[in-house]
């Protein structure tokens, strides 16, 4: 079955946190203040934080397994 | 489920009654500079974002008005306005701006220039705001710092407000001085750091 997971585009992430409150999993950190991680295993594809994130830099990326 | 509320998710109360107090002595505009100081020190002392992050009562206001409230389109915001050189010539401008601010500041308390009790919005127009000044004790260059810092705040309240409408209700956070600021001090903290390994 194919899943969905939140990947971020680092370079343009402005690591305000937006996502991170959103994230039902506490799936997000940032760590450095730079940008924000996500924990890949924690995600479970809900797309929360692409709809929030106000750079609009979250995309759901689908996996095949 | 929604993650369960800190208390540091309130803090938006914080920053609507900061805007309010403004209009009734505008001496409370002086308090204005926790929000420069505390994510400067954290990024500094600390290395992160917690400010943005956890504690922003302004980026709180946003979401709370644009999302719960609805107000605000959820569009995305034009490519150019999360590019490099908007974020950083934003900055620039800011400062700038912030710094004829100190520079009339300095002017009346020195008294080479009198007092205006105006405060200006986005940088162009002086709204009269006489009301909000019942004296100071000090110098009447401590009552022009509270009219020039307030001013700033309130212009960049606006901002948000604006972008929140057009785009996604924390839009603020994408061009944010302050933001733009933390983050390239945990950039450059970060490549120290690594330097040193
Ligand atoms: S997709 Fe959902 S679970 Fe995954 S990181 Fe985003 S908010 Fe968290
Ligand atoms: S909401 Fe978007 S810009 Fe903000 S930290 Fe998350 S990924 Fe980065």
């Amino acid at each position: 079955m194919a899943k969905r997971k939140a990947a971020v585009s680092i370079q343009e992430c402005v690591a305000c946190g937006c996502c991170m409150k959103v994230c039902p999993k506490n799936a997000i950190s940032i760590p450095k203040g730079i940008h924000a991680n996500i924990h890949r295993e924690l995600c479970i594809g809900c797309g929360k934080c692409a709809k929030e994130c106000p750079a609009s830099i979250i995309s759901m990326e689908v996996i095949n397994e | 489920m929604t993650p369960k509320k800190k208390w540091y998710d309130y803090l938006w109360i914080v920053s609507l009654t900061y805007l309010i107090l403004g209009f009734f002595n505008i001496l409370f505009a002086w308090l204005g500079l926790l929000c420069f100081f505390i994510p400067l020190l954290i990024a500094i002392a600390k290395g992160n974002k917690a400010y943005c992050n956890k504690y922003c009562g302004r980026g709180q206001l946003f979401s709370l008005v644009g999302g719960r409230f609805r107000l605000s389109r959820k569009k995305d915001v034009p490519k150019w306005m999360k590019s490099k050189y908007f974020r950083y010539g934003f900055l620039v401008f800011f400062f700038a701006m912030f710094f004829l601010m100190l520079w009339n500041t300095w002017l009346v308390f020195s008294g080479a220039k009198n007092l205006r009790t105006a405060v200006t919005l986005l940088w162009t127009f002086k709204l009269p705001w006489h009301w909000a000044y019942h004296g100071t004790l000090f110098s009447a260059g401590v009552a022009q710092f509270a009219f020039g810092f307030y001013s700033v705040m309130l212009t960049s309240t606006i901002l948000g407000f604006l972008t929140m409408a057009l785009f996604k209700p924390r839009s603020w956070c994408v061009y944010c001085p302050m933001g733009t600021m933390t983050q390239l001090i945990c950039k450059a903290r970060n490549a120290a750091t690594q330097q040193k390994k």
